[in-house]
């Protein structure tokens, strides 16, 4: 792992006995000795506190805060203009096509916008602003460290540090100080949980990580936790549940594109993939991201194919994430089926090792979101 | 008791041996959540894969060591598998094999060599 981009955390991942892993260029801890089980289950009950500085941060600027939003707005199909100020968002690209480029956080911090992208499509989508937008800079933050505190005792552990963290909602954003360090403050998170994302400098990071970590309800969790927390709370992995190939209908994430960016609205389309999009908002796909629930205990994965019948010959779909549920029980999946498939109830079959088994399709998320609204 | 170096032990029980994976393997595993065991009187050979493993990370195979007949399986395993992590070398154990040439254990490491393998 010699090539490998460590994040400020390194040393204190390593000292606290992660097991690392090369994950998007970086070496990330995918575990800690208490494991994925209890990483998970600790972040449901307490709180976990997650390293996730190999993502993107990003700063847009331009003349004033409407002409940034306005340019955004040219790449992504949602309301960014009506964005309030100090409030958060989830957006994504989109290409000609009606696909994902990616999926990002994006923030209105008065003159500019601060947007949060993938590890793994970071060098693209700056490369991609820079190329498509006219009038705005756009500024990789690279001496930042991006820490994530999850869970229910978030707010009260935050709250210890600074008690400003308490008033803050869902998807507020506020520069607070914690830990004598300026730190960009959002909350939101990606585990269906309430909590916050700090965006914290670099040479302060590890301080805060452990000023947190003191906490008797915070344990460090890493990257396995936080996936199969997302996947509980049924938030997509780009690169695996949405991609190129797939629409923002077809990925379920119609709620992300308000209506003034709609057919009828204000400020309707002006965005790659605008036709097919606005279509689809209209008219439905012909295939849809369900939640899916195997029956039995066996976990279905990623790229298990999906049947409408038992003894059908060609699938119908496949699974794009799958594993086992921590706090549901049980194995859970994510994948894509055809709109006919796609009723909550309805049987399918997905086929694990030769055999053909029973999934039922399911409302997402697994788990009630748990946010601070 | 012997060891492989796929992290299986063996023991000698009267004339079967039970088989199951040692607590390096499950520790590199992770949390199991699931074990497909075969069904009680199938024929295996050596190196066929007998027993499924998913742990919160991925899924494994597990391949019989030896000859033989599977006489009994860990049932408890379909309830708990996490009996795996929790008593590896015991209570988490995956299934009884009577072996057809028992002189096929002979190869396998001791104690003491396994430690020595996993080192």
């Amino acid at each position: 792992m010699t090539d490998l981009f460590h994040t400020p955390l390194h040393q204190l991942h390593e000292t606290l006995g992660a097991k690392m892993v090369p994950f998007a260029g970086y070496a990330m801890p995918v575990q800690y000795p208490m494991g994925v089980l209890q990483e998970h289950i600790h972040t449901r009950t307490k709180a976990g506190l997650f390293d996730v500085s190999h993502m993107g941060q990003v700063v847009i600027k331009g003349q004033d805060y409407a002409a940034v939003a306005t340019a955004l707005e040219t790449l992504i199909p949602v309301d960014i203009l009506g964005l309030g100020k100090d409030r958060q968002r989830y957006g994504f690209f989109t290409n000609e096509a009606g696909g994902i480029l990616d999926d990002l956080m994006l923030a209105n911090r008065g003159d500019h916008i601060f947007a949060v992208v993938n590890a793994a499509c970071k060098a693209a989508d700056i490369d991609y602003m820079k190329a498509n937008l006219s009038g705005v800079t756009v500024t990789e933050i690279a001496d930042r460290a991006l820490l994530a505190l999850q869970g229910p005792a978030a707010e009260a552990v935050l709250s210890a540090l600074n008690p400003n963290a308490a008033s803050m909602r869902f998807m507020d954003v506020v520069n607070l100080s914690l830990a004598g360090a300026e730190c960009w403050i959002s909350r939101s998170g990606y585990t269906g949980e309430d909590g916050y994302e700090i965006s914290v400098p670099a040479a302060q990071a590890e301080a805060l990580a452990r000023e947190l970590l003191a906490h008797a309800d915070v344990a460090p969790v890493g990257l396995g936790a936080r996936d199969s927390l997302r996947l509980e709370g049924g938030l997509c992995l780009y690169g695996h549940d949405i991609d190129t190939d797939s629409t923002p209908t077809q990925a379920a994430l119609n709620w992300a594109i308000q209506k003034v960016r709609r057919s009828g609205g204000d400020r309707s389309g002006g965005f790659p993939g605008a036709d097919v999009i606005l279509a689809e908002l209209t008219d439905g796909a012909a295939r849809k991201r369900v939640g899916l629930l195997p029956e039995g205990r066996a976990p279905m994965r990623e790229g298990v194919q999906l049947f409408a019948q038992i003894d059908d010959e060609r699938p119908i779909g496949k699974i794009t994430s799958g594993g086992f549920g921590p706090t549901v029980g049980a194995p859970i999946a994510m994948g894509y089926v055809p709109t006919a498939q796609s009723t909550i109830g309805t049987t399918i079959y997905g086929e694990l090792r030769g055999k053909r088994l029973p999934l039922t399709v399911a409302q997402l998320p697994f788990t009630p979101a748990n946010f601070k609204r | 008791m012997k060891f492989t170096e796929e992290h299986e032990w063996l023991r000698r029980e009267d004339d079967v041996v039970v088989v199951g994976i040692t607590e390096h393997a499950t520790t590199q595993l992770g949390d199991i959540v699931f074990v497909e065991l075969p069904e009680v009187g199938t024929t295996v050979t050596k190196d066929e894969e007998v027993v499924v493993i998913e742990s919160v990370k991925a899924a494994s195979d597990i391949m019989s060591p030896i000859d033989g007949e599977i006489v009994e399986v860990n049932t408890a395993l379909a309830d708990t598998p996490a009996l795996a992590n929790d008593d590896a070398i015991g209570a988490g154990w995956f299934f009884k094999i009577k072996p057809s040439d028992p002189s096929q254990m002979d190869e396998y490491m001791d104690e003491a060599a396994y430690n020595a393998f996993i080192a």
